[in-house]
């Protein structure tokens, strides 16, 4: 039946010869691997739940009598947006685990993608020939950031009203062109004549994840094609690729996973709360909450906004609001445009035109290892940063102390990070066998006091690491070998 | 080497079952197997589950527990049978390169710059007018598209709707009293007929006796104030925030967004915090029937600052 169905399609399309080579794709047997498949999966997530949510959002900013089921709201004046949103809560069935699961997805994808990133960095994955592959990650992790923005900003509460005064005043600060931007985007002054929230829901339902989908097929038809990078090891070259094969092995494995992030995800959803926008209340532009705080990937510019001294600057007849631009910005701008040239600019540094299929140990690159950990040092200081009001809370500090603090700490610690990272990678380096795995050794005492060792038996998996690599076979002799006498038994000669 | 590494000739690579890269990598691998039969039938009754917790009522927890037991117990059971029963292996497969040899580089550039330099060097005109077409288009198409997406800003940044003898009220249209405030009270109102306009919001704010905003009445501000009250437009200078938080002790109006500081009694000047000018001060008055009014607009755009500001 299988065959016949197989046979079929091969006569019109001729599926079998690729098709074969793509069932027995090596995929490298390495958990760090998985890190992408967390966020392919939170993405498939983020899509189902998205379409759920779409059958029951109202993206308008038309105002109306809320009259549902959550009592402290009844008879106030709110948006469509934030009435269906406050619906899909409370009147929706599993409205709100569709809800708080999307949202998690969301801050999932998004960690999953960081963490992602930092692997395929720090191995030095983004060298010849993958540079591609990591232009389309990095944008695939701005359009993501982008449309978490966009999508946060949807239910019209007061939290995300703020963000997207914000981000008003943001555009605004571009020289030049700002407010006519800004006008452009929000329909004119802020708030705008309520085409905002119309505007936001199409980019983030529509075109930002067409897009993400479209970079997506990129991504992996270029992995494919590429084939994956390994780490070193027995077996293991530039040539080749050693692991477990597409079908069925890495197939079942994969599948289960995407289950496991699945329910992960839905698990979250419905025991952790995330953004309960009817506490918060509708959005007024003249009404704020405290302790806003966005969430957590547009962290790090809240903070840089906020450590950013007032350097507003007027001349030529112009006013330069440089303490929004630079770091709201061109920061971002930098940062980014930094990660994109990254790949092109070690390689012209270090003057290598080689093919890399086998990745580096991080200790065995101590420049780059330092440079990132100092990047990603500075992220996140920027990102605590950002909590510098409730710090001086908790803390019982004043809050000018905390902020001048935080000044010297994101440009000292990413400084002393890039020189602690850099001697502990050469410290390292000298250290035989760090990090490898080692086989057990059994110490036994006889009776009569004297000590013996043996080595530990093999544990799963062990054994495995000690065979030989083996094409993955075409046929399968499925009659045991001393038996393999006789009619009935396969042989074949192409 | 063929194209998937492997002979093209001889036979197809046959591996018999007794093959070590064949068997599972469990030890036990009936233990695993029962293991993840049983994890997959808790995931199918988790699932099931959960079609009767939607059913029933509409509890986010039951939900939820059920939906990610189900989706788990599924999942583990599945990635089990792949991991621990699956052929061990390791399996290999060899890379090739993806460049081409250098004949085809060669054939494929001279096909480019050749073929296509031919024809486009002998028609110089016709390539430039038809990159000139498309410019013209991509300028062209960009305009109305912009200029449809809202207005031009014109003046609307450098004014708000606050005139000489504009009617103060709050957000729902009442009329202002001094008296309203309580001393140390704020209070956010609108010029009558905008109210809940983003632009306009004014904070108003009734110091204490001995709290009198000493430091600025001199240069021109002495008469904007009315019984202890001032008016600032409650935008922020940073990123336009409602300054919302007063501190009472401190006569301090802080902005909850990015925490700058702003110091009520000496004209809103900023403190400390990333908000880089005062916060424009609304003239008081009170009108002959005691209500507040203003004496004047703002004599500056309000919020952030913008590059047609001078
Ligand atoms: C939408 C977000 C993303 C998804 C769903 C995704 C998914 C994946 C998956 C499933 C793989 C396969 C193996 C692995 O996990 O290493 C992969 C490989 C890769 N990804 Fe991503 N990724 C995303 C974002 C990114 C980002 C942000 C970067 C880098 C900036 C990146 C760069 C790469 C590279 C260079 C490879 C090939 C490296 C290798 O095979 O070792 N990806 N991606
Ligand atoms: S908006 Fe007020 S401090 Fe940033």
């Amino acid at each position: 039946m299988i065959d016949k169905s197989l046979r079929w399609l091969d006569d019109r399309l001729g599926i079998s010869k690729g098709g074969r080579t793509f069932l027995d794709k090596i995929f490298p047997d390495h958990w760090s691997f998985m890190l992408g498949e967390i966020a392919l999966y939170s993405f498939v997530v983020l899509l189902a739940t998205g379409v759920f949510l779409t059958l029951y959002y109202v993206p308008s900013a038309h105002e109306i009598i809320y009259h549902g089921s959550y009592a402290p709201l009844r008879g106030q004046r709110v948006s469509e947006a934030y009435a269906s949103t406050v619906g899909l809560s409370f009147d929706v069935k599993s409205g709100l685990l569709m809800r708080q699961t999307h949202h998690w997805a969301a801050d999932i994808f998004l960690g999953s993608i960081a963490v992602h990133m930092a692997r395929v960095f720090f191995t030095g994955a983004f060298r010849k020939p993958r540079e591609l592959n990591w232009v389309v990650g990095i944008t695939m992790l701005i359009l993501g950031i982008v449309n978490g923005f966009l999508g946060y900003s949807l239910p019209d509460d007061l939290v995300s009203g703020t963000g997207i005064r914000i981000a008003y005043s943001i555009i605004e600060s571009i020289p030049l062109v700002g407010s006519y931007l800004a006008f452009f985007v929000f329909g004119g002054n802020y708030p705008g004549n309520g085409v905002i929230i119309p505007r936001f829901f199409i980019l983030h339902v529509l075109i930002v994840p067409a897009v993400i989908v479209g970079l997506l097929a990129a991504h992996l038809g270029l992995l494919v094609k590429q084939k994956h990078t390994q780490f070193p090891g027995k077996g293991k070259t530039e040539r080749n690729v050693v692991g477990s094969p597409m079908f069925p092995t890495f197939m079942a494995k994969t599948t289960g996973f995407m289950f496991m992030v699945t329910a992960a995800l839905f698990l979250l959803g419905g025991f952790a709360q995330i953004n309960p926008i009817w506490q918060f209340g509708q959005y007024q532009p003249y009404q704020i909450s405290y302790a806003v705080q966005p969430d957590w990937y547009m962290g790090w510019l809240d903070g840089a906004l906020r450590v950013m001294p007032s350097w507003e600057w007027v001349g030529w007849g112009h006013t330069w609001p440089l303490e929004v631009f630079l770091p709201a910005v061109l920061f971002p701008g930098i940062v980014f445009n930094l990660f994109i040239v990254w790949p092109f600019l070690e390689a012209k540094i270090t003057r290598d035109t080689a093919y890399h299929n086998l990745l580096d140990r991080p200790r065995d690159r101590p420049l780059r290892t330092a440079a990132g950990a100092s990047v990603l040092m500075l992220l996140f200081m920027l990102f605590c940063a950002s909590s510098t009001d409730v710090l001086a809370n908790y803390f019982h500090i004043a809050l000018n102390t905390v902020l001048v603090t935080f000044r010297f700490l994101v440009i000292l610690v990413p400084i002393a990070t890039f020189f602690v990272t850099r001697t502990i990678c050469l410290e390292m380096q000298k250290a035989e066998g760090v990090g490898k795995r080692k086989r057990a050794v059994v110490v036994t005492r006889s009776a009569t006091g004297e000590f013996a060792t043996f080595d530990a038996d093999v544990r799963p998996g062990d054994g495995h690491e000690e065979l030989e690599a083996i094409p993955v076979p075409t046929f399968i002799d499925l009659t045991p070998r001393h038996l393999a006498t006789g009619p009935g038994v396969r042989r074949v000669m192409r | 080497m063929s194209d998937d590494g492997r002979s093209t000739t001889g036979p197809l690579p046959v591996a018999a079952l007794d093959d070590p890269h064949l068997a599972p990598y469990a030890k036990r691998p009936q233990a695993v197997a029962a293991a993840a039969a049983i994890s997959m039938v808790i995931g199918i009754i988790g699932i099931i589950g959960f079609g009767v917790a939607f059913w029933v009522g509409n509890q986010t927890q039951w939900q939820a527990a059920t939906l990610g037991v189900g989706l788990f117990g599924l999942g583990f059971g599945v990635a089990a049978w792949g991991k621990y029963l699956m052929p061990q292996g390791p399996f290999v497969e060899e890379r090739h390169d993806f460049h081409s040899t250098d004949d085809e580089r060669d054939a494929m550039s001279a096909a480019v710059v050749e073929r296509g330099g031919l024809v486009v060097k002998r028609r110089k005109v016709l390539g430039g007018l038809f990159a000139l077409g498309s410019a013209v288009f991509g300028v062209v198409a960009a305009f109305p598209l912009l200029r449809s997406l809202g207005p031009k800003p014109g003046r609307t940044l450098f004014v708000t709707n606050w005139r000489a003898g504009s009617r103060v009220v709050t957000v729902d249209g009442r009329r202002v009293r001094p008296s309203d405030l309580e001393v140390g009270g704020v209070l956010t109102v609108f010029p009558q007929g905008h109210e809940g306009n983003s632009p306009d919001q004014t904070i108003l704010i009734r110091l204490q006796a001995g709290q009198e905003p000493v430091v600025l009445e001199s240069p021109g501000r002495s008469d904007w104030t009315v019984h202890g009250i001032v008016g600032y437009s409650k935008m922020c200078t940073h990123l336009g925030c409602p300054v919302g938080l007063y501190q009472e002790q401190t006569t301090e109006l802080v902005c909850p967004c990015h925490q700058s500081v702003f110091n009520v009694r000496a004209g809103a000047v900023p403190q400390f915090g990333p908000a880089p000018r005062p916060l424009p001060q609304l003239p008081l008055a009170v009108d002959a029937a005691g209500y507040l009014v203003s004496s004047g607009g703002y004599d500056q755009p309000v919020g952030p600052g913008f590059w047609e500001r001078p």
